[in-house]
């Protein structure tokens, strides 16, 4: 879901895209510089100055450096100018959190936070990016840490397949901070952009406003 | 041997996979991290519905950098398979039959080098006239597989004598899937041309099978592993065969791992969907509108190869009187074979385009009559002592379709609210509303007898867990988590000590598809059927172990109970012992600790050449009303409030059902509201992706939304439980036909009449033409005599159907209507 009238609001680190690039400077351009062949090491252990390549795609011709903070850690790699940050995700930085359902920004399962907003990741090329605060799904709490909105979705049994979950709860954190609409209506309607094939949307319903209930979120 | 154990206290526990899906660590198969030599493959569709292949021409594909390989039905060793008739061409020899067919299969370096490798491979092929409607396949007599019918008593008889005859034609669109994840599978070669598949399917036997004789494999070469699915709906129960076949052929010949996974586009147009049905009926009744006989021709779409819809057609078959008793009636299926992708299972396999077509009949009833079609559903409901037969023959044990109905009409003000409805539809001149009861008595186990059985293997290991393997799959139901339950609760552990496995066809060997909403009655039931074994034996290990040590207690290994976590005498429940140390008691005398159950379901059966038997173990029943809202000058439709009661028995666990019954009424509502099927003249599907696709989304959930069940012990199932997966969808129903009740207020003396589905386009040009229709009647002032078929400029692609129609064929009695207006009789001929 594209909320271009929505309320942007910055992560809570502050940083903006200009002072993050300022403050990046020559270390974060030169980390970016090579690809280097084989997978990238797993999300979790990756550094914050790692250079990941799609070993697959062997680094295409053209590539471009990228340097963005993905769940609060600096990445920075070379790219094809092409991917999306959904496969840029997935793909490059081998963080499989975030689902591909349509590829085409029409049912919200790749939804993550760009700069505390919501966007359709499939929608939005990696390269636009540069600079960016990106948060996914892996970002926004752990098994053993969970999100109080990801508690909340497992209070209300808010899934059934749940492959769409995870685009569901970046979506539903980012409208918290957007400003819950107060009425189910409105929150339904905030939500429409996700789409649950499994039909779990009383309990997606639920879990939002018993999050909200519960605590003040802030992503 | 009766040994105890405990029923929970709270059995609304979280699903298993719970943590993983709110924390993005649940892995589908596209989530497995690639293997260093891993191969990417595409398959290059037929682009034609029906045409010859002139040739083919790959030398650009070898030219694309990564290319590593391009394979044709020559590379495999059979072609031809099929779960119920082996008709299917797996890759297309030297015609094509459907778009989306494989004709040739690539494989790359990477992602993009392989769709680079699709691309330049360069089709010629001769277009050949395709078979894209019901009637043209009639026409060309194309069928797939025999006629399938059921027939009981005399309906011509019966119709001889009618108070009134009701005829018409309905067409029920198909629907595609939409599982969010669409199909997938990854293939490891091993030694000996043994392969490992990883795939998105609702049946790994089903693959193992057709890999093993498409390949030359022997069985026990093929292991097929399936960890879960995101989104299944019978979609993945055949359709997940043909990726895993082919990159299996692509891992043999290349010995690297080879990875398919459909994109979204590709797989709505290359795959099967729901079956459309265009279905022709006949029924009489009398003047308090019970019906007498039902006559019902139904030709399934089939497309181009068989699949599952035999099966599908039987489901229908079945079906067709819902919750209402036939006491004459002749229903004949067929099967049309068309040039679009192989239609095959989706929730509720059939049975849902059998119950619409009656549930379509009691509005119309209504309608004619001008009676509420509550009490034409009410009138004709099976009974509990007598009206209690199905028109196949078994009997309607259990009945509670009374009970719901009477409850439900009170629990959801059901007369107030038609009060209310008629009130607002006579002044709202912006606005039209309409409010449907309609039911389901969906009949539980496969229609193919030798599917309803299972296998389960239950381990247990010395620490006290234990894992259970079945071969049921999961795609969001629930059934590891009920299988956890009843195997946890056998045992008297806690939940967490038990884990439900990935399946896979190398611990349980010949599993039936995860359909049929049985996955858990039969996979549970073998898993306690395994647990059991294990209990007794522990038991007597552990009674010995008591004997040895009290004095005077004796050895009773009856009266050993598993509760809380422990083992102990009921005797003398103080004195117990830890499951773990009960676990590690057995192994020290050397008692094996692991265990394999089998399940078979007794007391069903079914002979299609007497079209009589009994082929389900009970029947899941409910019922819905639901209340629409048109805006008239869009056609814009919204639910304000739906009410469902239902009878799933004892459940497990009432949380997943409850989930369970509103997901499966949503995707009916969307089937026969929003998912609208557009193909072009050649046969290509338009509507490939969400953006034209519409499936219900949560703005489109009913405004007011409850959903009930009522205590029913369903003593012929494991626990009293009653399968739940299937039955609701059908309840989705309600929506379309309160929408078909509201045009009964602007249609005047015409019985309305409405495709499937009834998307705000379909309901705008309805009601365009019911008020076109009064201004004529008004302006002529007598009958208007083309009023029952649709207006046919209307009507649209190739694919898309005549309108469903009632027709009033005939009133025996003159002047002895129920209905009080006049002018219908008049547009009656006789039959
Ligand atoms: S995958 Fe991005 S919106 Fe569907
Ligand atoms: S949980 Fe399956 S699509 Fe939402």
């Amino acid at each position: 879901m594209d909320a271009d009238d929505k309320k942007v609001t910055k992560s809570g680190s502050g940083i903006t895209r200009r002072s993050f690039l300022a403050h990046l400077g020559v270390a974060g351009v030169a980390a970016a510089s090579l690809t280097t062949p084989g997978r990238a090491q797993p999300a979790a252990e990756a550094k914050a100055d790692d250079q990941s390549g799609d070993s697959m795609v062997k680094a295409p011709p053209g590539a471009v450096p990228l340097t963005f903070i993905v769940n609060k850690k600096q990445r920075s790699l070379k790219i094809d100018p092409r991917t999306t940050l959904l496969d840029c995700l997935r793909e490059n930085l081998d963080m499989t959190g975030t689902k591909k359902g349509c590829d085409h920004g029409q049912c919200g399962a790749c939804t993550v936070h760009v700069n505390g907003r919501r966007v359709n990741s499939c929608l939005t090329l990696a390269i636009m990016c540069q600079g960016d605060e990106i948060t996914t799904i892996e970002g926004l709490g752990t098994p053993e840490h969970l999100h109080p909105m990801q508690q909340a979705f497992i209070t209300c049994d808010a899934y059934q397949c749940g492959y769409c979950t995870s685009g569901q709860i970046m979506s539903a954190t980012a409208l918290m901070e957007e400003g819950l609409p107060p009425s189910d209506q409105g929150i339904k309607e905030a939500m429409s952009g996700n789409i649950c094939r499994c039909g779990a949307y009383p309990n997606i319903l639920s879990a939002i406003k018993m999050c909200k209930q519960s605590t003040k979120v802030k992503s | 041997m009766q040994i105890g154990h405990k029923t929970p206290k709270n059995p609304n526990i979280p699903h298993d996979s719970a943590i993983g899906h709110v924390s993005g660590t649940s892995v589908y198969i596209d989530d497995m991290p690639p293997a260093h030599n891993e191969v990417f493959v595409e398959i290059v569709p037929s682009p034609v519905a029906f045409g010859r292949i002139r040739s083919i021409d790959t030398s650009k594909a070898l030219a694309v950098p990564g290319f590593v390989g391009a394979y044709t039905y020559r590379d495999l060793h059979h072609n031809k398979f099929g779960p119920i008739t082996q008709d299917e061409i797996l890759m297309a020899e030297d015609t094509v039959y459907f778009i989306g067919q494989a004709v040739v299969v690539v494989a790359a370096e990477s992602r993009s080098a392989a769709l680079a490798a699709r691309r330049a491979v360069v089709l010629d092929i001769e277009e050949l006239d395709p078979c894209l409607t019901v009637a043209e396949a009639i026409r060309r007599d194309q069928y797939l597989d025999r006629t399938y019918a059921i027939k009981r008593g005399d309906v011509e008889a019966a119709f001889a004598e009618a108070d009134h005859i009701i005829e018409g034609h309905f067409s029920i669109a198909g629907a595609d899937h939409f599982y969010l994840e669409s199909q997938a599978c990854i293939v490891y070669p091993q030694e000996y041309d043994q392969i490992v598949i990883h795939s998105s399917t609702q049946n790994p036997s089903e693959i193992q099978h057709v890999a093993a004789h498409l390949l030359g494999l022997n069985l026990n070469q093929v292991v097929v592993i399936t960890k879960r699915m995101g989104g299944g709906f019978g979609g993945k129960e055949c359709q997940s065969t043909h990726p895993a076949v082919m990159a299996a052929m692509v891992a043999l010949k290349t010995r690297r791992p080879a990875r398919l996974i459909y994109n979204k586009d590709d797989d709505m147009q290359w795959t099967g969907k729901r079956h459309p049905f265009e279905n022709d009926y006949k029924v009489s009744f009398t003047d308090a509108g019970v019906i007498t006989a039902l006559q019902a021709r139904l030709y399934a779409d089939g497309g181009a190869y068989n699949d599952l819809s035999t099966a599908v057609v039987g489901r229908a078959l079945t079906h067709i009187d819902n919750a209402y008793f036939l006491p004459n009636a002749d229903v004949v299926g067929k099967i049309a074979r068309t040039n679009f992708p192989p239609n095959t299972a989706f929730r509720g396999f059939g049975g849902p385009q059998g119950i619409i077509t009656i549930e379509n009949i009691c509005e119309e009833i209504a309608a004619y009559l001008g009676m509420d079609a509550y009490d034409v559903r009410r009138a004709n409901l099976y009974g509990v002592d007598e009206r209690n037969t199905t028109h196949y023959g078994q009997l309607v044990a259990n009945n509670t379709l009374p009970e719901l109905f009477d409850t439900l009409l009170e629990s959801s003000q059901y007369r107030e609210r038609r009060a209310t409805i008629d009130g607002f539809n006579q002044s709202s001149l912006t606005h039209l509303r309409g409010m449907a009861m309609t039911a389901v008595k969906f009949g539980i186990s496969f229609t193919n007898k030798a599917l309803n059985q299972a296998n389960a293997l239950v381990n247990i290991y010395l620490d006290g867990t234990i894992q259970v393997s079945t071969g049921a799959t999961e795609m969001g139901q629930g059934v590891n988590t009920n299988i956890k339950m009843l195997v946890a609760e056998e045992f008297g552990i806690d939940y967490d000590k038990v884990i439900v496995m990935a399946t896979s066809t190398e611990k349980n060997n010949n599993t039936s598809a995860t359909a049929a909403s049985a996955a858990t009655d039969l996979n549970g039931s073998a898993a306690v059927n395994a647990s059991r074994k294990l209990k007794e034996r522990i038991a007597e290990v552990v009674a010995q172990h008591f004997a040895s040590t009290e004095t005077g207690m004796g050895a009773y290994p009856d009266r050993i109970v598993f509760a809380d976590g422990y083992i102990y005498d009921s005797r003398k429940p103080s004195r117990r012992i830890t499951f773990a140390e009960a676990v590690n008691l057995s192994y020290r005398e050397r008692v094996s600790l692991g265990e394999r159950g089998h399940y078979a379901t007794s007391g069903i059966g079914f002979d299609w050449s007497l079209g009589q038997g009994a082929p389900f173990l009970y029947y899941t029943n409910g019922c819905a009303v639901s209340e629409v809202e048109i805006d008239r000058f869009t056609g814009d439709m919204r639910v304000l409030r739906t009410d469902i009661l239902m009878d799933i028995g004892q459940s497990i666990n009432p949380g997943l059902n409850r989930g369970q019954i509103v997901g499966a009424f949503v995707q009916g509502m969307g089937w026969l509201t929003t998912e609208d099927l557009r193909y072009t003249r050649n046969g290509a599907l338009l509507t490939h992706s969400p953006t034209t696709y519409k499936i219900p989304n949560i703005y489109d959930l009913p405004a007011t939304f409850i959903c009930n069940t009522i205590q029913n012990d369903n003593k012929v199932n494991v626990r009293g439980t009653k399968a739940v997966g299937e039955p609701p969808l059908v309840l989705g129903i309600s929506v379309w036909a309160a929408v078909k009740n509201a045009l009964s207020y602007v249609s005047g003396e015409s019985i309305p009449t409405l495709n499937t589905p009834a998307c705000n386009e379909e309901i705008l040009s309805r009601l365009t033409y019911y008020k076109r229709l009064l201004e004529r009647q008004d302006n002529n002032n007598h009958a208007f005599n083309e009023g029952f078929y649709h207006d046919e400029a209307s009507v649209l692609l190739p694919r898309a159907r005549s309108h469903a129609a009632g027709r009033a064929v005939r009133s025996n009695l003159s002047g002895k209507r129920a209905r009080s207006k006049s002018g219908k009789a008049d547009k009656g001929v006789t039959a």
